[in-house]
C-alpha cells in the first residue's frame, strides 16, 4: 500500500529579487516590484511530504514530533522573521526566487532520518505555489 | 484520462494506544493523543477517480453514483463514531492517519467499477493529510 504523508508548517520572511548578472534596468524589467531595494515579505506555506513503510506498532510513517522538530530546527528557526537575502547564508549570491527556496528547503530536509523525503510544495500566496521533488540521477543541479 | 475528485466531511473520535507497550511508552510515543477518554477531529476526505468518459454521458462516474458509495462505504462507518471501538477494520490498529486512509483505500477500490481508484486524500487538520495510491505507482 503506497502512503505519503504531508505536513503543513508556515514561515514569514522577506527577500528581495535582484540578480548581479543583471544590470539596474533588466533587474526592473523582469522582477517588477518584486526589486524594491528594501525588499518585501510574505506568508510561506511549507508542505513536507514523506513516505515509507507504516510501522505496525505506531501505525505512523514517520513519528509527526520527530518531523515537526525536524523541520522547526531546519526551517523554520533559521528562515522564519528573516530577511532572506541578507540573513541566509545560500541567498547571498542566489536570488531568492521561491523557485530556489523551495531547492533549498529539500535540500536541508532530504537527510531527514524518520522517512524518505518524497517533495516539498511552497506556497508564496494564496496563489503561487512551487513543488521540488529533487533531481533524477545524474542530472544534478548546481 | 481524466481524474475527478470528490470531497467529503466526516468527524470521529480516536485515541492512540498500543497494548503491547507500557503505560510509560503510550504517553511518550503518542502524547497527548493517548488519552484514555479519545479526542475527535473533523476529516475530510478527498477521492479521487480516474479514467475514460464515456462518450454518451461524458462522465468518467456518476458523481451522484461516487456520493452513494462514499455515504454508504465511509460515512455510514466512520461519521460520528469512535474509530477504535466502532470501526472493526481498526481494532487491533491505531487509527492514525495512515491506517485510516488505507482502509479507506481498501473499501472504496472494488466498490468504484467505472474509472479507477487513483488517489484517497484523508486530511485530519488543516495542516496533515496523507494519501493513498493503493499499490499503484504515482
Amino acid at each position: 500500500m503506497k502512503l505519503e504523508l504531508t505536513r503543513c508548517y508556515a514561515l514569514a520572511a522577506s527577500h528581495r529579487l535582484h540578480s548581479a548578472h543583471l544590470d539596474e534596468a533588466e533587474n526592473q524589467r523582469i522582477y517588477g516590484k518584486c526589486n524594491n531595494p528594501y525588499g518585501h515579505g510574505h506568508n510561506y506555506v511549507v508542505e513536507v511530504t514523506v513516505t515509507g513503510p507504516v510501522d505496525p506498532g505506531t501505525g505512523m510513517i514517520a513519528h509527526l514530533g520527530d518531523l515537526d522538530s525536524y523541520v522547526t530546527r531546519e526551517i523554520i528557526e533559521p528562515f522564519d522573521h528573516t530577511y532572506l537575502n541578507k540573513d541566509v547564508e545560500a541567498f547571498r549570491d542566489r536570488v531568492p526566487t521561491t523557485e530556489n527556496f523551495c531547492m533549498e528547503i529539500f535540500e536541508r530536509l532530504k537527510r531527514f532520518p524518520g522517512a524518505q523525503l518524497v517533495r516539498i510544495r511552497l506556497e508564496e500566496t494564496g496563489r503561487n505555489s512551487f513543488e521540488y521533488a529533487g533531481q533524477k540521477n545524474g542530472d544534478e543541479h548546481d | 484520462m481524466v481524474y475527478l475528485t470528490r470531497k467529503i466531511e466526516f468527524s470521529a473520535a480516536h485515541r492512540y494506544h498500543n497494548p503491547a507497550f507500557s503505560a510509560e511508552e503510550n504517553r511518550r510515543i503518542f502524547g497527548k493523543c493517548n488519552n484514555p477518554n479519545g479526542h475527535g477531529h473533523n476529516y475530510v476526505l478527498e477521492v479521487t477517480v480516474g479514467g475514460e468518459t464515456d462518450p454518451r454521458t461524458g462522465m468518467v462516474l456518476d458523481l451522484k453514483e461516487l456520493k452513494e458509495i462514499l455515504e454508504r462505504e465511509i460515512m455510514n462507518r466512520m461519521d460520528h463514531r469512535f474509530l477504535n471501538y466502532e470501526v472493526p477494520e481498526l481494532a487491533d490498529q491505531i487509527p492514525t492517519c495512515e491506517n485510516i486512509a488505507a482502509l479507506i483505500w481498501k473499501l472504496l477500490a472494488p466498490k468504484i467499477n467505472k474509472g479507477r481508484l487513483t488517489r484517497v486524500r484523508l486530511w485530519e487538520s488543516s495542516d496533515l493529510y496523507v494519501d493513498c495510491y493503493g499499490d499503484g505507482a504515482r
